[in-house]
């Protein structure tokens, strides 16, 4: 009942500003996304590069299509690689009782979905890292003036680098640092890529958690010194609770750094994930090849804008405990 | 093959089968000591470059030969040639698709110092030289003609007087190829200077490979050759097919020659490993190059089976391009102009005139060229280019595999030169006429007009 006055009740009561609203919210957007596509379809095929003309809507939809259809045939593959083993396994086992029957795993490309999963393990991985140095960093960074001053200059100076200049210093460090033997847990360039998003994401992180920190009441502050209060109280009591709008805000900022910076390093270190996919289809230079990069540009800026969502949510949810 | 040579993996084997049946008795099934060597590892990642002569390993892998001999082959294309190289060497990847002068080159020292050798030789021809449509036509009204077309092999003197001319007024002339040590550096820089133009020696101090040149080389990762002529950052390029006939669809330059008409039959990528990968997986290396003596003969059987590779290579994961463009000279054609096609069944060759084995012959062209512009820079006997052929070229393990093949029933006695030294014998087919004769590689690099004589230094 409360569910049903809330979805009907504003229109009941107010018809007009909800109908305002609605057209704010779906109709104006809707619009400006159909007027986009339009003038996409309509300048596309007059753009002429030398892999013939650039892809419209439609010839993107169709890629989106073939990659799906390449994922199935890809997974049907891996099937068929499973069988084949398990035939050329029992037939060695016939041949000869004593051997030990081989179950290797599956050797195949990656698919357009396999690169989208293997690109978001990434960022979050690099994300964690980057709010798990960043934040402690910046709530002393926040509390101290000696800290503060003395990471300023080194916060100021890395925060405006690119991940192409970081990318081959990392490159270089991971291989020569993470030496495996066997199986390592984790694949170089998996580190590689990680490290970059997390060397570059730190930053806003660190930054809106030391003015969060800074901004709390400072006769909050003082309370809490009065009372002669741990540190540990003191952070989790008081500075946290109203620093946090900042440090979420910064959160969500460095995601989205991360996720555009991670695209970067893939293409450019060759690295697994949608920025590989990216290069790769650029070097092909195949009819389909430009398609193909545009059903990449709008996965990487959907899945951009759902993680800016998610942060968002989790801001919402933590803030209103 | 049999099973003195390998114990080592016969006696992991042994002790897998025992930890299988849960014994301790030495109880082996009579059949397994005979059976073929185990393979050391098995399972392996090769690289490659996105060029239609990598087509030995994408055959191999897609026909399942790699899983008849009991690998697991995972393969990995490679930004380019110089990572494709370190990769190699730091063991990321097991084994690659390499130019024939890469192993050379690593093991003599150019550029990145590494003991690589090679087992196999994965093709013959494939490259082409391909100008912008400026230079074409500048270059055309130079040209011979033949009954109304272009009369090929276009030399590259008419080259030489569009490049003088922009000299005159001032112009740079600069060209792509795709690495140092590539077949392209010297199969362009044979064109060339057989058409009177300097390229340019390399010398300890510069080895950017430009001093006293007529023609500015650069490097350039092959699948980006058609983009960066684009671009104008070079003039025109040396490069492996898909990207020559990329040119003619894309309609930004025209190919003028094939190396198949600069050199008859010259070998091009081998198959390379590191000394050590070699040295540790004896049996492996053997299983990999009898996999890919099956993808080539399997390749060079049918027209049907070309078209068959074609379509795998123009998968995104392999090579990419369209069909039509890999198809053009695969299937035994070549555009050269744009409409101006012309049969060309040799241009890709991958088992006919025994195209795959190793031949020493091979190895020294590669490394009088290498002497005649500057990258070894100091004169060099003609033993040394005996033992430097020996040390990276390993027929052994190449017959050792063809007569595994011949003992299945998958390959006949006459499909492998078998009698042969390593030594092709004097051969012409050059398209300045002169005659190589790998065995004296010193009166070789006396006959040249431009290029480093034996005793020169620069």
């Amino acid at each position: 009942m409360e569910l049903v006055q809330r979805m009907f009740g504003a229109p009941l009561r107010d018809p007009r500003a909800w109908a305002r609203s609605m057209g704010m919210a779906i109709v104006v957007p809707l619009l400006a996304l159909l007027l986009f596509v339009g003038l996409w379809a309509g300048v596309a095929p007059r753009i002429e590069t030398s892999l013939g003309a650039f892809p419209g809507p439609a010839q993107v939809l169709e890629q989106t299509q073939v990659l799906w259809q390449g994922h199935l045939a890809e997974r049907a593959n891996r099937d068929a690689f499973y069988q084949r083993q398990d035939a050329r396994n029992k037939e060695k086992l016939a041949e000869d009782p004593s051997y030990q029957p081989r179950h290797f795993v599956y050797n195949g490309k990656p698919t357009f979905l396999d690169q989208i999963v293997t690109s978001l393990i990434t960022v979050f991985t690099g994300f964690l890292l980057a709010t798990v140095v960043a934040v402690p960093l910046g709530i002393l960074a926040g509390s101290s003036r000696i800290v503060q001053a003395a990471i300023n200059p080194i916060v100021q100076i890395f925060r405006p680098v690119s991940p192409l200049a970081w990318l081959p210093i990392v490159t270089l460090i991971v291989s020569a640092v993470y030496v495996t033997t066997g199986t390592p847990m984790f694949q170089k360039s998996f580190l590689i890529s990680a490290i970059t998003v997390t060397l570059c994401s730190l930053w806003t992180t660190l930054i809106n958690t030391a003015i969060g920190v800074t901004s709390v009441d400072k006769d909050l502050v003082n309370v809490g010194k009065v009372l002669q209060l741990p540190l540990s109280t003191r952070v989790r009591k008081i500075i946290l609770p109203s620093a946090l709008p900042y440090i979420f805000t910064g959160m969500r900022l460095s995601l989205g750094v991360g996720w555009m910076v991670l695209i970067a390093a893939e293409m450019l270190a060759q690295n697994p994930g949608l920025g590989k996919f990216v290069w790769d289809e650029f070097q092909n230079g195949s009819s389909d090849s430009l398609s193909r990069i545009m059903v990449a540009v709008f996965t990487i800026g959907l899945i951009g804008f759902a993680l800016d969502r998610l942060m968002q949510l989790l801001q919402n949810a933590v803030e209103h405990k | 093959m049999s099973d003195i040579h390998t114990p080592l993996p016969r006696r992991r084997f042994i002790a897998g089968a025992t930890a299988l049946v849960g014994s301790t008795a030495i109880g082996l099934p009579a059949g397994a000591a005979t059976k073929a060597a185990q393979p050391e590892k098995e399972s392996l990642k090769f690289g490659f470059i996105k060029l239609t002569d990598c087509a030995p390993l994408v055959v191999a892998y897609e026909k399942h030969y790699f899983e008849d001999e009991g690998l697991n082959v995972t393969l990995e294309a490679q930004a380019n040639w110089k990572v494709l190289l370190d990769r190699v060497i730091d063991g990321q990847l097991d084994g690659a698709h390499m130019l024939a002068g890469q192993p050379l080159g690593a093991t003599i020292g150019f550029g990145t110092k590494a003991d690589i050798v090679t087992a196999f030789s994965m093709d013959l021809n494939g490259n082409g030289i391909t100008v912008s449509n400026a230079v074409w036509n500048e270059m055309k009204p130079l040209l011979p003609m033949e009954g109304g077309k272009v009369k090929h092999p276009i030399h590259a003197d008419a080259l030489k007087k569009v490049v003088d001319k922009w000299k005159s007024q001032g112009k740079p002339f600069k060209m792509g190829m795709v690495f140092p040590v590539s077949t392209h550096n010297y199969e362009l820089r044979y064109w060339l200077a057989a058409g009177g133009l300097h390229p340019g020696y390399y010398t300890s101090s510069d080895i950017s490979g430009t001093r006293n040149a007529d023609v500015l080389l650069s490097v350039t990762p092959p699948p980006q050759m058609p983009s960066t002529m684009e671009a104008g950052t070079i003039n025109g390029y040396c490069v492996g097919e898909p990207w020559n006939q990329q040119a003619v669809f894309k309609g930004i330059g025209v190919p003028v020659i094939t190396d198949l008409e600069i050199w008859k039959n010259n070998p091009e990528k081998v198959f390379g490993v590191t000394r050590s990968w070699a040295d540790r997986n004896p049996n492996t290396h053997v299983a990999v190059v009898k996999a890919l003596i099956r993808a080539c003969m399997w390749l060079d059987a049918s027209m049907a089976n070309r078209v068959e590779a074609v379509k795998m290579l123009s998968k995104p994961a392999y090579v990419g391009a369209d069909e039509e463009v890999i198809g053009n000279s695969m299937t035994g054609s070549f555009e050269y102009e744009k409409g101006d096609k012309r049969p060309l069944p040799d241009f890709n060759v991958f088992f006919r005139y025994f195209a795959t084995y190793p031949f020493y012959s091979d190895a020294i062209w590669y490394l009088t060229q290498m002497r005649r512009w500057g990258q070894i820079t100091e004169s060099k006997p003609d033993s040394w280019y005996m033992e430097t052929a020996k040390k990276v070229y390993l027929p052994a393990v190449y017959m050792q595999a063809a007569k595994a093949l011949v003992a299945e029933g998958k390959a006949k006695d006459a499909d492998f030169p078998a009698k042969t030294d390593g030594f092709k014998g004097p051969q012409d087919g050059f398209i300045d006429g002169i005659v190589y004769d790998g065995r004296k590689p010193n009166d070789y690099l006396n006959k040249f007009k431009i290029g480093l004589k034996p005793k020169d230094a620069v």
